[in-house]
């Protein structure tokens, strides 16, 4: 068995399996005023605390979620919406084209239903958004653009952005700009006060903590039209009662993401660039997705593109050998559709189908590396003789 | 009896989502064999999958069939072979109807896309058989050679839908239906019984890609109304239609004729021509047939070489008629032993020995009892 799809979800983490399983036989609700709603807010804020810690925010700027996608629907909706209310000009929407889809859609259903003027904004062929071209795309009418959407890394080709100059650019127009966090945490750097950014996703179970909690950093000048009305928790921007297990057990895995996040590239980087190296060798023609160059891409990210191949050929073969990775193009109805990150990066369709995405983790090992060296070369072949129907 | 495998195969399951197919996935598993599930998407719309529209490939009868994958506990994929169906089903399905026949798209489908598409791309990526959800059964001959037989319980029998598979298509399909004598509420009891819950799920329209059943109104969307005449068999004019492809040969129902026949009988549609939009109407005893020609044959095995005395089947749900048959120069001419009434070009004639079948051919032309010649459907 080798489990090569870390970018869906990976393990939980020993400690943070503890500390949540600690805090599901602990009673309160975080907004109850007696001793044990009291108590839990305790387990909460120090949570917030420690997770602001961990990504250079202030506890105050932590809102949690139910994860990433409610994060990035809350940017990019709630911040669209106060943006316009504040100023009705504001309708314009800069996004890359190879944002998760939690933003792609969110972004969407904006030009569909709220008036947005959405500008996907170019990218080179890693996938990539240059700061000029985010500047030239807001000079067109400063005054016009409600939000700059664009993610840290990518979660399918592994591509970081310049986040930062990005930020600077939007902030020199004082538009607000938010990133999608959720892959680069815990491999990178990623410090929230530093990136200049207004808004930014994490989630939960990308980084060794439980599926169902994330959470939008936000700054404090910031009060996007909330998407969950109710109880006015957090902020008055995410009413619902607070998940204090996930909450507590998120937090640990945060600081432990944050705090090993160079060991992580050391280590994984070697075992994916070797990874790289393996399938190169068995497949000569094999094209690496996103940016070649090791500091242009998540080090436990693995991209490929094998013409004439179908991706979903290529899965069911390693899957039938117990090797599990994706296509890298999630689909509710689990049809093959060519990846829209590829084609935003010039891929021709029949290409963006042939695609594979192995990501690694902190359980992967050498040995998951040899299985795919040994499995992938007949896998392509076969994938192949299916051809592309 | 289905044949018992030597060694566990490597078989890819069609699941529709309905509850034949899922029993067949889950007694293919039980016997052993590594089996794979795959949904075939064959929507025109790859929207429906999101909109959830009605129909058989719609996003809920995929998420059934990933279910009782689950429950089988078989690796799960879709396929999209939606491209292939429309090519060599839908738009095949409504050329035919424009020309005034009578398609059977189930057949076409098992032909071209279960059988084809679907077994070409199993075979590649290693599996060696295709299984479905079909009541019929393979049976290996001592030569190695495979025979398609109908199933153990005719009230249930595809064998028709299956009749235009050749030998090499047959050594890869597994039918692990074809040996029951059950009904249909056993099958459900046994989906019940194995935890699949398709097991309540209604039984789906007998064309998929018109979700409501509404054939007319899928012909007239696709190629537009025009009004013709209805005549009578001395060519007097009875009444109009709105497009001479939405009638079936022997249909009696929605002819909407304001008059009765002077003999106060009931008149059925004797004959469809498309080149001048006209539909004939008469009396039943009009639809009589002796004889049928019938192209594009099809054997499960070798072809008959000289005449011969077979039972045929001429639609999915017909009864047997005797028949003598004989191939000449790829035309099959096929003579009834007794007049057989409502016979539609572009149906299959399928040939029995037996239970065995021998092989299909698309009806092309019949004779009428009433009549010397042929006329041409």
């Amino acid at each position: 068995m080798a489990y090569l799809d870390h970018a869906a979800t990976t393990p939980m983490l020993p400690e943070a399996i503890e500390a949540m399983t600690a805090q599901l036989a602990v009673t309160g609700n975080a907004s109850s005023l007696h001793a044990a709603g009291r108590r839990a807010r305790r387990t909460v804020e120090e949570s917030r605390e420690t997770l602001a810690d961990a990504l250079g925010a202030r506890p105050s700027e932590v809102v949690f979620t139910s994860g990433g996608t409610e994060a990035d629907n809350l940017a990019v909706k709630g911040l669209y919406w106060a943006r316009r209310d504040a100023d009705p000009r504001r309708t314009r929407v800069l996004a890359s084209p190879v944002e998760h889809h939690a933003v792609l859609d969110a972004v969407d259903w904006l030009a569909e239903h709220e008036g947005a003027n959405v500008e996907y904004l170019p990218v080179d062929r890693h996938g990539r958004v240059h700061p000029d071209v985010l500047r030239e795309a807001i000079l067109r009418d400063p005054a016009d653009v409600a939000l700059v959407t664009v993610m840290w890394a990518n979660n399918e080709i592994g591509t970081i952005m310049p986040v930062r100059e990005l930020a600077d650019v939007a902030r020199e127009f004082d538009v607000p700009m938010h990133a999608d966090a959720v892959q680069a945490f815990g491999q990178l750097e990623v410090d929230f006060a530093r990136s200049g950014l207004a808004a930014m996703t994490v989630s939960g179970h990308k980084i060794g903590g439980p599926i169902g909690i994330g959470a939008l950093l936000l700054g404090r000048e910031y009060a996007p039209v909330p998407v969950l009305h109710g109880g006015g928790q957090e902020r008055h921007v995410r009413s619902g009662t607070l998940d204090v297990p996930a909450i507590a057990s998120f937090a640990l895995a945060g600081r432990l993401a944050a705090d090993g996040h160079e060991e992580f590239a050391r280590g994984i980087g070697g075992l994916r660039d070797e990874l790289v190296a393996a399938v190169r060798a068995a497949v000569p023609d094999a094209v690496l997705g996103g940016d070649p160059a090791p500091g242009g891409r998540l080090p436990a990210n693995a991209h490929f593109t094998f013409p004439g191949c179908e991706g979903d050929s290529l899965l069911l073969l390693l899957d039938a050998q117990g090797i599990e990775c994706s296509t890298g193009s999630a689909c509710t109805a689990g049809i093959a559709q060519p990846s829209h990150v590829l084609l935003a990066t010039g891929a021709t369709p029949d290409l963006a189908r042939g695609t594979l995405r192995f990501s690694l983790g902190h359980t992967s090992t050498r040995q998951d590396i040899d299985e795919v060296a040994r499995a992938i070369g007949p896998a392509v072949e076969r994938a192949r003789t299916a051809g592309l129907s | 009896m289905t044949e018992t495998p030597q060694r566990p195969l490597r078989v890819l399951a069609a699941m529709s989502g309905g509850v034949d197919s899922a029993v067949a996935a889950a007694r293919a598993a039980e016997a052993g064999h590594d089996v794979t599930g795959v949904h075939l998407a064959l929507s025109a719309n790859p929207q429906s999958f999101r909109t959830g529209a009605r129909g058989c490939c719609t996003i809920e009868d995929s998420r059934d069939a990933r279910r009782a994958a689950d429950v089988i506990g078989i690796p799960f994929y879709v396929w999209d072979l939606a491209e292939r169906f429309r090519e060599d089903v839908v738009d095949d399905f409504i050329a035919e109807y424009e020309a005034g026949r009578t398609p059977n798209p189930c057949l076409r489908c098992n032909e071209k896309i279960k059988f084809a598409a679907l077994l070409d791309k199993a075979l590649a990526l290693g599996f060696d058989a295709v299984c479905t959800g079909h009541y019929a059964t393979v049976v290996r001959g001592e030569d190695g050679s495979r025979e398609l037989h109908r199933a153990s319980d005719m009230a249930k029998d595809q064998s028709y839908v299956l009749g235009v598979l050749d030998e090499k298509q047959l050594a890869h399909a597994m039918f692990p239906l074809g040996d029951t004598l059950t009904t249909k509420d056993e099958i459900r009891a046994e989906a019940e019984r194995r935890g699949l819950a398709v097991a309540k799920k209604p039984d789906s329209h007998d064309i998929c890609f018109i979700a409501d059943g509404d054939t007319q109104g899928f012909l007239a969307s696709r190629l537009g109304t025009a009004e013709g005449d209805i005549v009578d068999e001395s060519g007097t004019k009875v009444g109009t239609h709105e497009g001479a492809f939405g009638f079936t040969i022997g249909q009696r129902k929605g002819l909407r004729i304001g008059h009765p026949a002077p003999d106060g009988k009931p008149r059925y549609v004797l004959d469809i021509s498309p080149v001048n939009n006209t539909v004939t109407v008469g009396p039943a005893e009009s639809l009589d047939v002796t004889a049928l020609t019938a192209i594009k044959p099809r054997w499960c095995g070798t072809a008959p070489a000289g005449p011969g005395s077979y039972t045929a089947q001429l639609r999915a749900h017909g009864g047997e008629t005797e028949v003598t048959a004989e191939l000449v120069d790829g035309t099959l001419h096929v003579t009834f032993t007794e007049p057989v009434r409502g016979v539609a070009p572009g149906q299959a004639v399928v040939l029995y020995d037996g239970t065995r079948v021998v092989g299909s051919a698309t009806i092309a032309t019949t004779v009428r009892r009433t009549e010397a010649g042929a006329t041409a459907g």
